[in-house]
């Protein structure tokens, strides 16, 4: 068997695959993140409820409605996208005028009764969700056995990833988003309904986690619990790449999914807290962050 | 200023009383926690920083003095000088991190740094996993005090919360605290008038932790036992919202919130999840309906019915 530095190459290749999976939700979640913060100026705590929410709404859709994964893929994401539009109205609009601490506090607070409420209806056991039959089984690459499954959510995560940043990048819209960032008073005294765009913002950036949540739900069991733990990790992938870049959060959550996955290969009992070290680290060497501007 | 001695003197002498109207064990856990909220709120109310990581001061506080009591076999005090002086310690190499950044990031970084503690107490035999720390003994304090005596405990945790208390208090009403007042309303200004405020947050930072320290030490006395949910997030969101539900920047606000959360859990210990979910409301209506929080709305409504 072939080796490297002492690990199999099957191994170390499986971890690696791990950490890329793993990137891709710190990717997609990063970037609505940032999206939100950008024209919003909110960190928006409840992101990870609405990533477990994505998860559960494509659990509940199998197994009360026999719906199959391909549209749960699609009515998932616009659930959790509308259920985001409705918060931002009734709530979040209250809060523009207020210092943005205000805003992670509100969406704490959501993050918490959602949760609760999943938790009080399915426990925390977890439930088991079925990858769809085109994608089980995988194939063998001669260096590697690669799950179907697990390469298509790489695929997948990263086509979405690059599709957001084409359209704010090179569309219409995603002009009018860049400008109401910079400076909404203007872009709105020039005709543009920019709440009706914050809203748009807030719908979308919900949506984007309950998508990664459905990529998600065959890969780990659906857990109520999942989202709060991911969104922790998230943040410290936030403040190591900063806010500043959607290319930039995407490559940060990439990165330092690898770097987990190989941390688990070579030291395992630092894997859950090395994206934390790096956190410290990047704070003591550049304080705004790989991509940040200075904030 | 007659009428704050009264009630100051009524308030002290219904602490007196209380643990033989009320269940002593309830009343240590309200005062410990009131002590943690006083801690967190010196930072939030005081100094406009959000801590979103202050469980880990308070939990592995928590686990140090346990460990130092059952396995060591220290004393009361030492284990409890131990717990804070840790706490006191990690403050600092947290605060000198977190405060590199301002605003939401400072929540985000005093969160992530929270949960590698977390993770590393998951992982760490001493504090024995899910089990916690167990059975861990009281001693005697100054070698004369029996802890066992659920009366003696309650008056040396109230004597506790009191020093705690009147830390923060002297630290508001000092020059100190009102340099951090200045960086709470104006940082920049603060800045130019020739503040090092960096030095001024760190020491904030400190003295909040080791204070959040003390409490979690004074806890793990109490209920002889650590836990690893004394170092979970959800930890570090009960502080802030004892703090908000109380009225941050008021100084009894944090004691009212911490009373008023902890007898909400009391109560609803035994229906799952619905303590979350209260919890998550109660966030939500402070933050949308009133942010000055109860002491805060109550200290407003004195005011205006004053003036007509």
């Amino acid at each position: 068997m072939m080796t490297f530095l002492g690990i199999p190459i099957q191994a170390l290749m499986g971890q690696l695959l791990l950490g890329l999976i793993n990137g891709a939700s710190y990717a997609v979640l990063s970037l609505g993140l940032a999206l939100i913060f950008g024209l919003l100026n909110i960190i928006n705590f409840a992101h990870g409820a609405q990533y477990m929410m994505g998860a559960y709404i494509a659990w509940m859709l199998l197994a009360y409605a026999g719906v199959n994964y391909w549209l749960a893929l699609v009515v998932a994401p616009l659930a959790v996208g509308l259920i985001g539009v409705v918060i931002e109205r009734l709530l979040l609009r209250r809060l523009y005028k207020l210092d943005n601490l205000y805003g992670l506090l509100l969406t704490f607070g959501l993050a918490l009764i959602i949760e609760g409420l999943f938790r009080q209806a399915y426990g925390i056991s977890g439930q088991a969700y079925q990858a769809p039959r085109l994608l089980q089984g995988g194939i063998n690459l001669g260096f590697m056995f690669l799950p179907l499954y697990r390469g298509w959510v790489v695929l997948v995560a990263l086509a979405a990833c690059l599709a957001v940043w084409a359209a704010i990048e090179k569309t219409r819209l995603g002009a009018l988003l860049r400008a109401a960032t910079e400076n909404p008073a203007l872009v709105r005294a020039f005709g543009v309904n920019v709440p009706l765009l914050i809203t748009g913002t807030y719908g979308f950036g919900a949506a984007l986690a309950g998508f990664a949540g459905v990529l998600a739900a065959p890969l780990y069991s659906v857990n109520p619990l999942m989202g709060s733990n991911i969104i922790i990790i998230v943040f410290a992938v936030v403040v190591i790449g900063g806010m500043g870049s959607i290319l930039g959060s995407v490559l940060t959550g990439f990165g330092l999914g690898l770097i987990e996955g190989l941390t688990k290969v070579f030291y395992p009992e630092a894997s859950a807290t090395v994206i934390f070290v790096i956190m410290a680290i990047v704070l003591l060497i550049k304080p705004a962050g790989l991509f940040g501007r200075n904030a | 200023m007659l009428q704050r001695r009264i009630w100051g003197t009524v308030l002290v002498a219904a602490a007196l009383a209380a643990p033989y109207a009320v269940y002593p064990v309830f009343l240590m856990k309200a005062l410990c926690f009131g002590l943690f909220a006083v801690a967190f709120n010196l930072l939030l109310g005081y100094t406009g920083l959000l801590s979103f990581g202050h469980a880990a001061f308070f939990g592995f506080a928590a686990y140090v003095t346990g460990h130092a009591m059952k396995e060591w076999g220290a004393t009361p005090e030492l284990g409890i000088l131990a717990g804070v002086a840790v706490a006191a310690a990690m403050g600092l190499v947290f605060g000198v991190l977190a405060i590199r950044r301002l605003g939401i990031y400072f929540a985000m970084v005093t969160l992530a740094l929270a949960q590698m503690v977390y993770f590393f107490c998951v992982q760490a035999p001493f504090t024995h996993g899910e089990d916690g720390i167990q059975a861990i003994p009281r001693g005697k304090l100054f070698g004369l005090l029996p802890l066992d005596d659920m009366y003696v405990l309650y008056y040396v945790v109230l004597a506790v919360f009191g020093i705690g208390v009147w830390i923060v208090w002297r630290a508001i009403h000092s020059p100190f605290g009102q340099v951090l007042a200045a960086i709470r309303e104006n940082e920049p200004r603060a800045i130019s008038l020739g503040y090092r405020t960096e030095r001024f947050k760190l020491a904030a930072f400190v003295l909040s932790a080791t204070l959040a320290g003390l409490a979690g030490s004074v806890k793990t006395l109490v209920f002889q036992l650590a836990s690893l949910t004394d170092v979970q997030w959800h930890t570090s969101g009960e502080v802030v919202l004892m703090t908000l539900l109380g009225g941050m920047g008021t100084a009894l606000g944090p004691v009212v919130g911490a009373f008023v959360v902890t007898t909400i859990e009391n109560y609803l210990a035994d229906i799952g999840a619905w303590v979350t979910i209260i919890q998550g409301v109660i966030f939500v209506l402070v933050v949308t309906l009133f942010r000055r929080g109860i002491v805060g709305e109550a200290l407003a409504f004195i005011e205006r019915s004053r003036r007509r």
